[in-house]
């Protein structure tokens, strides 16, 4: 009988909703204001009457099939408190009322900031800007801002300069353990992107086939908690190479990594899209293997926020979390990739030609020896933070030595990797989540079972442990 | 040849000039080189024709990122000079002491002040205070350096007088010290706002507030060297124009003893 459940997105930037007991005012004229300031004491008390009017309202235009005339008319008649008594008799407004509130209640805060780095791996973070999906769940005046570099990135994070950040999977994991910066509990609701990454090597390398070939080569990687770096590593040492010992790995920003390809100071390097692509379109380099090749949908980039925001400001983290969800979703259709493309090319977000990043986004590119490919995953978009994947990361992590002693896996991956809730919430949109939160994955044809993390370790021959 | 007609050091910059472009044109310009001076003009006129735009955040336009950079500066510089001055007047009255801190003073200024930004950074937890302490750091130590220096070497008659006349401690710095140590003081300036300058582009680029700095930065991070070159030019007149006006201030603090 409620005829239309409270739109939840809304819920958050209703500012002003007339009271629909009122015989003498209107409430069909809409009811998105301006955002409040969020340091307003009162905004709290204010909002949950807010919301319960929003209940009150929805059940009354229920009741009165949106006809205003008829509403009007039987307020006058009856007087407010009388209609409210028979209507609270006939449908439970006060149950309605608290479970609204505890669904989706006022947003803490609604200009989040939201980091990120411009390349083609932070497309969902970067497109419900332009797209308009941090609004649609009351985020209003929030704003995505454009960070240099991963550890200018990291630093932001910890230091509260931005809300949430787009960073390498491995990384909230690491600043969760303290790993290679102050210990930070971070949280990791949803991947960014699958895939998406390369391994580029220089033109004069056009005869090098395997791992073999690439005894005493310079490589480098743009963090040292990266998937780049546990891939390249793990693709390396598959052949027979010792990526400690037999070559050198260094860490660069991507930008860098094109330069110094160009000045032949690399061999080659392991690095996120737009710049492989960008060596081929220089002449400088060839797309000797894409990630997928090596792990068909690892996970690449994620969408981060620190425990504490999570915890300080559930309702924002639940609206940005289910906006992210929303992003990530509409960019896993090939068919939206054009439009995206167009809204995140511009220089306040990638400062990219358009025709790059939809290179990339589409797949269809030239490898820079001669072929044109059709790859339409070489970047994909899935939100699920599988557990088992923070489970294969921390055994990376432990392989080549960047954390010591015992590693309780599932604990780490469980606390960082939000994989139930995550799945929640895309049920709650209607896709369709995995039924469980681990599973088996595949690199490079071996197995790896998440259930036996230190079997796995073992069955390494080359290692730094 | 004593006497060069007013114009022919300009006929001279000019021709350097062309003669410049020329051999830029010729040595860019090439594929995969760096780019020629055709495209960073293009460039240039791009941003100089609405150097005022706002596109949220990360892209705004030369104007204003100059502006930001300038309103660092001036914070840090006014900062620094504040600190510096108040330490150079208390050292330079006080040979003991200043002999004493001298040491320190020395290796303090040797320090590169981005070399501290990794410290600043951790210590205060916010880029846009690191980025205004950075520029501190680089323009307190020369004009520190030059006030006590010039506070020490004021003619004692000066002193004398000023101890004859009974005035006090307060008046006396106002109105004996610091005219008699200006000159002094304001060469140490325009060396410290040259250094700020100098540490403000790597400073913003590490951190990542905006201005000309970043900006540099998130060019060099696309790959768009004309933009890069374009705030290079930027960076260098900004500075220039600087320099040019601490030297009119100089002029007009000269005394004749």
């Amino acid at each position: 009988m409620i005829g239309k459940e409270p739109d939840k997105s809304h819920v958050g930037s209703i500012k002003s909703l007339n009271d629909p007991f009122d015989g003498d005012v209107s409430i069909s004229h809409n009811c998105c204001g301006h955002s409040h300031s969020s340091t307003d004491i009162h905004q709290t008390a204010d909002t949950e009457a807010i919301a319960d009017r929003a209940i009150e309202e929805a059940v009354i235009r229920g009741l009165f099939k949106g006809n205003e005339v008829s509403r009007r008319k039987f307020m006058k008649l009856v007087g407010a408190s009388t209609a409210m008594s028979v209507i609270s008799s006939l449908f439970p407004l006060d149950a309605a009322k608290a479970w609204a509130k505890d669904a989706s209640g006022a947003l803490e805060k609604t200009d989040l900031k939201i980091g990120f780095i411009p390349i083609t791996c932070a497309t969902p973070i970067i497109m419900a800007h332009p797209m308009g999906i941090y609004e649609k769940y009351g985020l209003k005046g929030s704003n995505v801002v454009k960070a240099a570099g991963w550890a200018m990135i990291r630093d932001w994070a910890v230091n509260k300069q931005v809300d949430c950040a787009h960073m390498l999977s491995p990384m909230p994991l690491a600043l969760t353990m303290g790993v290679g910066s102050t210990q930070t509990p971070f949280l990791m609701p949803a991947i960014e992107n699958l895939n998406g990454q390369a391994i580029t090597l220089a033109n004069k390398h056009k005869d090098v086939k395997s791992p073999k070939d690439m005894k005493g080569f310079t490589f480098a990687v743009p963090f040292d908690y990266s998937m780049h770096n546990f891939l390249l590593r793990y693709y390396l040492a598959e052949g027979g190479v010792d990526p400690d010992k037999d070559v050198k790995i260094r860490v660069l920003p991507p930008p860098e990594m094109v330069a110094n390809l160009k000045a032949q100071n690399l061999d080659g390097y392991l690095s996120p899209d737009p710049f492989n692509q960008r060596a081929v379109y220089e002449n400088v380099g060839f797309i000797f293997k894409l990630s997928k090749e090596l792990w068909s949908g690892h996970p690449c980039c994620a969408f981060a926020t620190s425990q504490e925001f999570a915890t300080t400001m559930p309702n924002s983290f639940k609206a940005v979390f289910n906006a992210i969800v929303d992003a990530t979703a509409y960019s896993a259709k090939i068919e939206n990739r054009k439009d995206i493309a167009q809204a995140i090319a511009p220089r306040n977000y990638l400062n990219q030609p358009v025709e790059v990043v939809e290179a990339v986004l589409t797949g269809q590119f030239s490898d820079g020896l001669g072929a044109t490919r059709d790859e339409p995953d070489r970047i994909d978009f899935n939100p699920f933070p599988w557990n088992s994947m923070a489970v294969w990361i921390l055994t990376q992590m432990k392989r080549w030595g960047y954390v010591k002693g015992d590693v309780d896996y599932k604990k780490i991956a469980e606390q960082v990797f939000l994989a139930g809730e995550c799945a929640q919430i895309m049920r709650e949109k209607g896709y369709s989540p995995p039924a469980e939160t681990y599973k088996k994955h595949v690199i490079m044809g071996k197995e790896f079972d998440p259930h036996k993390p230190e079997e796995y370790l073992n069955s390494f021959t080359i290692k730094k442990m | 040849m004593k006497k060069q007609p007013n114009s022919g050091w300009i006929v001279l910059c000019m021709v350097i000039l062309i003669l410049f472009l020329l051999v830029w044109q010729l040595l860019g310009g090439k594929t995969g080189g760096l780019p020629g001076p055709i495209p960073v003009a293009k460039s240039a006129w791009f941003f100089l024709s609405d150097p005022f735009y706002n596109n949220g955040p990360n892209d705004q336009g030369i104007g204003w990122l100059t502006m930001y950079s300038l309103a660092r500066l001036a914070t840090g510089f006014l900062l620094g000079t504040l600190f510096g001055v108040i330490m150079g007047v208390i050292l330079g009255l006080n040979p003991v002491l200043f002999k004493a801190l001298n040491p320190y003073i020395q290796v303090l200024r040797a320090i590169s002040p981005v070399a501290w930004m990794p410290l600043l950074l951790y210590s205060v937890q916010n880029s846009g205070v690191t980025a205004v302490l950075v520029v501190f750091m680089a323009s307190v130590w020369p004009t520190l350096a030059n006030t006590a220096f010039g506070v020490s070497n004021i003619k004692k008659d000066y002193i004398n007088i000023a101890n004859i006349l009974q005035m006090n401690p307060v008046v006396k710095v106002f109105k004996i010290i610091l005219p008699a140590a200006g000159p002094t003081i304001v060469a140490g300036l325009k060396i410290s706002m040259g250094s700020a300058w100098v540490a403000i582009v790597p400073a913003e680029a590490l951190l990542g507030t905006l201005g000309l700095g970043y900006f540099v930065w998130n060019e060099w991070n696309n790959l768009s060297l004309t933009s890069v070159i374009f705030a290079v030019l930027v960076i260098g007149v900004v500075g220039v124009i600087l320099d040019y006006l601490f030297t009119r201030l100089a002029m007009r603090l000269a005394y004749v003893d």
